[in-house]
């Protein structure tokens, strides 16, 4: 078992009666690495997450995340993650001081903490203006890079990026991918899932994961040259056809 | 949100207090004489004269009678004989027809118990003329019963209506909002956000359904004023006994939406059985239909309904003045529900599927 890498998982399973969701997949993610887990509809991809992020319990193999097993250790892995999931899950009805305040609270993080955070977060993103509307109000651009910097702001060691980019415009998902590889930089570990393969071409490491499987796990250089293809649209068509 | 829960309870209480009454009023009511004398028209009269009835309709016959019963024009029509006020004064037996439009059953037994009074007086009236001129045999020694009602005198329908209909909106109120609260934020996604998060089972709980506790406790506080100012609803025992009843009895209804919550996932679902167990709750809680006039099996259906305790300690402690020894039982077995629901809802509340 190795400690250094970030996430370190073996053999990990999930079955739902006789269908078998997540079947013994096995990979590592090292610190402050960029990780493209891709895959169709379908693949097992969510279901992975879900079990990594601890709110679905593996039906066998093993799994740690930040250095705490999964399994047993469900709370301590969640205080060191952060999630952005695919549905907008900041507070409607709440403004991006409230959203905060509440997220930072539960993280346990102090008042003067979540003062000063927030007060990062709201010049980092330039808000400044729309500081006291509702975050229901934000385009859907705004919101995803809002929800990402609030799933950052108790500083996890491991982000998990469910699909962050879903239906907002290439400008703002290039600034998004800005966000991200700035975050890298600092040391976080970026565990992200997408159908933009262009966004695949940024991930240090990819895995695609065919029928619950990991069909292919490399850099994206050396998997255009495994499949002898021209982009990662390539190799992922190649291998979803299998 | 916020001013929907408060205007709710408000209109709810305004309007129902009023409406949901079992008192037969306006009883619209029709004659058909064919005496044509100073006497029937005197009886007719004083019908007129009451309150209750509304004089409709003189009727040629009976026929025309029907139809305008079977029209709904009329509740209710009396034939006065040929020969009314000669036998009256000959002391001799008279039959009125009454025909009374039964379709609420127990409408019509109150029609018949009013037709029956007016009708006694009368005769005993007549029955007093006639002895002062000709002195009959005034032996006939009759019983009168005058009845004394405890705890509502008056026989005011809001003063009976009004703490049951308390108890309905604190119930809705603690029901409804926290079955949807949990199933809202299932289908929104924030839930999941919650889910991934370190927070504690009994934090999330707590932080859930402690904002629906104090609003419940503030709109019964808010009802019971409402009912004490404008229907002068009297609050005879301790109103802080009702107050802890409460806060103990709105913790089972908090638990149990919060129950279904868990085992919905969306909030048509949860709608939908929260409604199933309200409608049986009230229709079953001895609201509208006393608990004791239900078959057995029904009767010990009630013993699992919160409402029917709730509705008891109210009028018991608003209306009699019971103290906590009265209801001390009701005390226990909600403690109990509360226990059982609220258990219930931490075991079925998973972060981790």
């Amino acid at each position: 078992m190795n400690t250094d890498k970030s996430i370190w998982v073996k053999d990990l399973t999930k079955k739902f009666g006789d269908f078998t969701a997540v079947d013994a997949i096995s990979f590592e993610v090292g610190k402050g690495e960029i990780f493209g887990f891709l895959g169709a509809n379908g693949a097992g991809k969510t279901t992975a997450m879900k079990m990594l992020i601890g709110i679905s319990k593996p039906t066998s193999g093993a799994a740690m995340v930040a250095g705490y097993d999964v399994f047993h250790q469900a709370d301590l892995v969640k205080q060191n993650i952060g999630y952005m999931s695919q549905k907008f899950a900041l507070y409607d009805d709440l403004t991006i001081k409230e959203n905060a305040r509440f997220f930072g609270g539960i993280y346990g993080l102090t008042n003067t903490e979540i003062k000063s955070k927030t007060q990062q977060l709201i010049t980092d993103l330039g808000i400044q203006e729309v500081v006291n509307q509702n975050v229901g109000s934000l385009p859907l651009g705004w919101k995803q890079k809002l929800a990402f910097s609030v799933a950052l702001l108790h500083e996890p060691k491991i982000v998990f990026l469910d699909e962050p980019t879903g239906g907002v415009d290439p400008i703002t998902r290039r600034q998004f991918w800005e966000m991200i590889y700035k975050q890298a930089h600092n040391g976080t570990t970026i565990f992200v899932t997408t159908h933009y393969m262009d966004e695949a071409e940024y991930c240090d490491r990819v895995s695609i994961m065919v029928d619950g499987r990991i069909d292919a796990l490399d850099t994206p250089a050396q998997l255009k040259k495994q499949f002898d293809a021209e982009s990662m649209n390539e190799v992922f068509l190649k291998l979803a056809r299998k | 949100m916020l001013p929907i829960i408060f205007v709710m309870p408000i209109i709810q209480i305004l309007v129902l207090s009023y409406a949901a009454t079992f008192e037969v009023k306006n009883i619209r009511i029709g004659f058909i004489d064919n005496d044509k004398s100073v006497d029937s028209r005197d009886f007719i009269n004083r019908f007129n004269a009451s309150s209750l009835f509304i004089l409709t309709d003189l009727f040629q016959n009976s026929d025309q009678a029907i139809i305008a019963i079977q029209k709904g024009k009329i509740d209710v029509f009396i034939e006065i004989p040929v020969d009314f006020e000669k036998k009256m004064i000959q002391d001799e037996h008279v039959n009125l027809s009454v025909q009374i439009d039964a379709i609420n059953g127990s409408a019509a037994g109150v029609i018949n118990g009013y037709v029956g009074q007016i009708v006694k007086i009368f005769g005993d009236d007549i029955r007093k003329n006639i002895s002062t001129h000709y002195v009959v045999n005034s032996n006939l020694k009759r019983f009168e019963i005058v009845p004394s009602y405890w705890y509502n005198p008056e026989l005011d329908y809001k003063i009976f209506m009004v703490p049951g209909i308390i108890v309905i909106l604190v119930t809705m109120i603690s029901f409804f909002l926290s079955g949807m609260n949990i199933v809202r934020e299932k289908e929104i996604g924030t839930l999941e956000q919650i889910n991934v998060t370190p927070i504690k089972k009994h934090q999330f709980i707590i932080g859930k359904l402690l904002p629906f506790w104090i609003l419940a406790l503030f709109i019964l506080f808010f009802a019971m004023n409402i009912g004490r100012i404008l229907f002068h609803v009297p609050i005879l025992g301790n109103p802080f006994l009702i107050l802890s009843f409460a806060s103990i009895y709105i913790l089972v209804f908090l638990g149990m939406g919060f129950f279904i919550s868990n085992f919905t996932d969306t909030q048509q679902q949860a709608m939908f059985i929260a409604w199933f167990f309200v409608v049986i709750f009230i229709l079953m809680g001895g609201l509208f239909t006393p608990i004791e006039s239900m078959p057995i099996w029904a009767q010990r259906l009630t013993e699992f309904n919160p409402v029917k305790y709730f509705i008891e300690v109210i009028r018991m402690v608003m209306l009699k003045g019971s103290d906590f020894s009265d209801v001390k039982l009701q005390f226990l077995k909600i403690s109990i529900y509360a226990l059982v629901m609220n258990g219930l809802a931490v075991w079925s509340y998973k972060k981790t599927n």
